[in-house]
């Protein structure tokens, strides 16, 4: 030991040792690397990411064409502003409006409708609102503002968020005078705002996949479902290239077009959760 | 939430079963921490020992700029990152965005400050004790921080480690810069996050748990080194 | 005002000292003071607690401005001036790497740095403890450190601050003969100390001061016969100067 410190190398060789071992460790593609295809970034949201939908039908696609899809799962609102800056390839949110108005500025080449699921209410089973014994969720809502009853919202400007908004103006209610009161914006994701309406027993407003496979359900469970008005619609764009030169567009293509063929709307069809199937595609046969 | 039995139970399954996941997050973990704490010590060092020892207009401001910048939130330095490395920012052309080099390049401009306000106190306190001896020998400014800062090596580690726990605990910039992608830029934190929003709180928590005995281990291994060496050097 | 004199038109002083004065805390600590150090030999610098002896050498080292007065010497290099404190400060290493370490300050060129410690082990007699940490030492080894790494510099002027001070005796007797052999090799000695006997053990000059000034300056042997000062003749009376 003397003559190891007496080199006046211990210390140095430390520091060596952990520049090593923080150089050493397995380096992830952090370029071209990793499959053959390449790889390309999807701008998408947590509600599809956390269904689970991913995991289940991405590596089927990689399997087949070598690509390597790298999902990016923020908020509808972040991933249509990080599209916007080029950061990505593809877009797979739900909040059709903005989408078009993506394309329309020229950011998208064109929006296709990919599949849908549906948005539910759900709240604690005591149901102080009577909810449950509404027929619409125009009605369901105005209950929950009539007895002041807590409502949990997304606030983060994503398509859940937009949705809610939505159906509270159908609802013919302004909320947002209430902030803070019965009605509390998290400003969080869907399974974050899930947990702080478990937390509080609040109503809130959930995308039916992110329900599903969310498990912290507590005493929160489904009040209000199935109204037309609560359907959710995804849709997929590729970025244009002529606006972000960086986007891979032959590669974001072939994913866009397996996720269209019968091959990639068969795969959204099959994945299931707890026997039950989270998402429906409805792409149009061109 | 089913409590923290759950939670133990998943954190030693996790472990036990030496789930190929959970390893590679780990091992990324490792990388990106380790990697900025180096980096941030490469810069914070020098950067303490100049602001101890220098003698220049500014030095007062730019060490109360140094020690506010240990504030610095996680979110606000992955955001102006973001800016950076997007593809419309300065630098969008380098393609670094969501990848591990974007992390570390976050958790440096997050650590650097920690270790280099920690590494000014550490200098200023061995210069008060070393002054006369290096001025008398002559040595200039360049040598007598080369010398302090060895010299005060032991006690800079504990700086290293100050910074390393930041960065091994910190979510909000890697989640930014890296976009939480499975096997590519998936760390401790953002896969604890995840798990949070996917309501698997005893998964998370047994992640936490997890993150907590890795942290555990680094600070005990260097400060295994630090004792050890520090008893042959009599600093 | 100050002058900084750098000139060697002193042929018989290496260093003097002209009307120096220094206030630190409200209080005259150097007061005038005219110091003329010969060129050859040791002068042992003496004084009761106060007097000015340690200031006046950091003067001397260019480690402390005065206020006003004179430093007239012919050193034009910083390395021609070595400074040992009563209280060593070793650097946190092996004796190997503080001696590597200060050869390095020195600007010894890399590749007769090995032959340059080889020499300084064997003259301090520090072979032995070469690879032991410094701090570790008993405290003479320390001083004994300290005083090699003054004399790796090959200073033409080595200022010692009571450097056995706090060494049993022993250990000041490796150090006395270390003091010897620098005078020896034709460095100009200054020594403070408290120690009568060390004093005319080594010194071939003495200085002595009171209250930031000059009392008396005289050879050894005539001082410690018959000290012409009353403060001189106070102090080794054992008398508490006022």
């Amino acid at each position: 030991m003397a003559s190891f410190y007496s080199k006046d190398g211990y210390p140095m060789r430390l520091l060596l040792l952990l520049a090593l071992v923080a150089l050493a460790l397995p380096a992830y593609a952090d370029g071209d690397a990793g499959a053959d295809g390449g790889f390309i970034v999807v701008q998408s949201t947590t509600s599809t990411r956390n269904s689970g939908l991913y995991d289940a039908i991405l590596p089927q696609f990689t399997e087949t064409t070598g690509i390597q899809i790298r999902v990016v799962a923020v908020g509808t609102g972040q991933a249509l502003r990080n599209a916007r800056n080029c950061d990505g390839d593809v877009l797979l949110v739900h909040a059709t409006a903005a989408e078009e108005e993506f394309v329309e500025d020229g950011y998208g080449l064109s929006r296709t409708d990919l599949m849908y699921n549906d948005f539910v209410l759900v709240g604690p089973s005591d149901d102080p609102a009577r909810v449950a014994d509404t027929t619409s969720i125009n009605a369901a809502l105005s209950a929950i503002a009539d007895s002041r009853a807590p409502f949990a919202s997304r606030g983060d400007d994503s398509g859940t968020h937009k949705k809610e908004r939505s159906l509270w103006a159908g609802a013919e209610v302004d909320p947002s005078g209430d902030s803070g009161t019965w009605y509390r914006e998290t400003g969080s994701g869907m399974g974050a705002t899930l947990n702080i309406a478990s937390g509080m027993n609040a109503y809130t407003l959930t995308d039916r996949a992110t329900w599903i496979a969310f498990a912290n359900k507590g005493d929160l469970r489904i009040l209000a479902e199935g109204d037309e008005d609560l359907f959710n619609q995804y849709g997929i764009i590729a970025i244009n290239p002529v606006r972000c030169p960086a986007v891979k567009a032959t590669p974001a293509q072939t994913f866009i077009d397996w996720l269209l063929s019968d091959g990639g709307q068969s795969a959204i069809a099959a994945y299931r959760r707890d026997g039950q199937q989270l998402f429906f595609p409805n792409a149009k046969p061109e | 939430m089913n409590g923290f039995g759950d939670a133990f139970a998943a954190a030693f399954a996790l472990i036990v079963g030496f789930d190929a996941d959970l390893v590679e997050i780990v091992g990324l973990s490792l990388r990106v921490t380790l990697s900025a704490t180096l980096f941030a010590c490469l810069l914070g060092f020098p950067l303490g020992a100049v602001l101890a020892v220098g003698r220049f207009r500014g030095r007062g401001a730019l060490t109360v700029f140094v020690n506010a910048l240990m504030g610095l939130p996680p979110v606000v330095v992955g955001l102006i990152v973001y800016m950076m490395l997007s593809r419309t920012g300065p630098f969008g052309t380098l393609g670094l965005l969501y990848t591990p080099t974007a992390m570390i390049i976050a958790q440096t401009i997050l650590v650097t400050p920690i270790v280099a306000a920690l590494a000014r106190q550490t200098v200023a306190d061995l210069d008060a004790e070393y002054y006369e001896t290096l001025h008398s020998m002559g040595a200039r400014a360049g040598a007598r921080m080369r010398t302090l800062l060895w010299d005060g090596r032991f006690a800079l580690m504990t700086a290293a480690l100050a910074g390393m726990g930041r960065a091994l605990a910190e979510v909000g910039a890697v989640m930014i810069v890296g976009g939480n992608i499975d096997h590519v830029t998936r760390v401790m934190t953002t896969a604890i996050a995840l798990e949070t929003s996917r309501g698997e709180l005893a998964l998370a928590l047994g992640l936490g748990i997890v993150l907590m005995a890795l942290s555990l281990a680094l600070n005990a291994l260097v400060m295994g080194a630090r004792l050890s060496g520090a008893r042959l050097a009599h600093a | 005002m100050l002058r900084l004199v750098t000139s060697s038109a002193a042929p018989d002083s290496t260093i003097r000292l002209e009307r120096i004065s220094l206030r630190r805390g409200g209080r005259d600590v150097l007061d005038g003071l005219d110091l003329s150090i010969p060129r050859h030999g040791i002068t042992a610098i003496m004084g009761p607690n106060g007097a000015g002896k340690s200031l006046a050498l950091r003067v001397m080292a260019n480690l402390v401005r005065p206020d006003t007065g004179a430093v007239i010497h012919g050193l034009t290099d910083p390395q021609d001036i070595a400074l040992v404190f009563q209280k060593p400060v070793l650097l946190r290493r092996t004796v190997r790497a503080n001696l590597r370490h200060a050869l390095a300050i020195y600007g010894v060129p890399r590749r007769e740095r090995r032959e340059r410690l080889g020499e300084l082990l064997d003259f301090g007699r520090l072979a032995a403890i070469a690879d032991s940490p410094a701090r570790a030492l008993s405290g003479g080894e320390q001083q004994r450190v300290a005083m090699v790494r003054a004399l790796a510099a090959r200073p033409r002027l080595l200022l010692l601050d009571e450097p056995t001070a706090s060494l049993d005796p022993q250990a000041t007797a490796a150090i006395e003969a270390l003091i010897r052999g620098a005078a020896h090799s034709g460095a100009t000695v200054v020594l403070v100390t408290h120690d009568r006997g060390q004093a005319t053990r080594l010194a071939d000059h003495i200085r002595f001061l009171h209250k930031g000034m000059l009392a008396e300056a005289a050879p050894a042997d005539q001082f410690f016969l018959a000290p012409k000062s009353p403060e001189a003749q106070a102090y080794f009376d054992g008398k508490l100067l006022l």
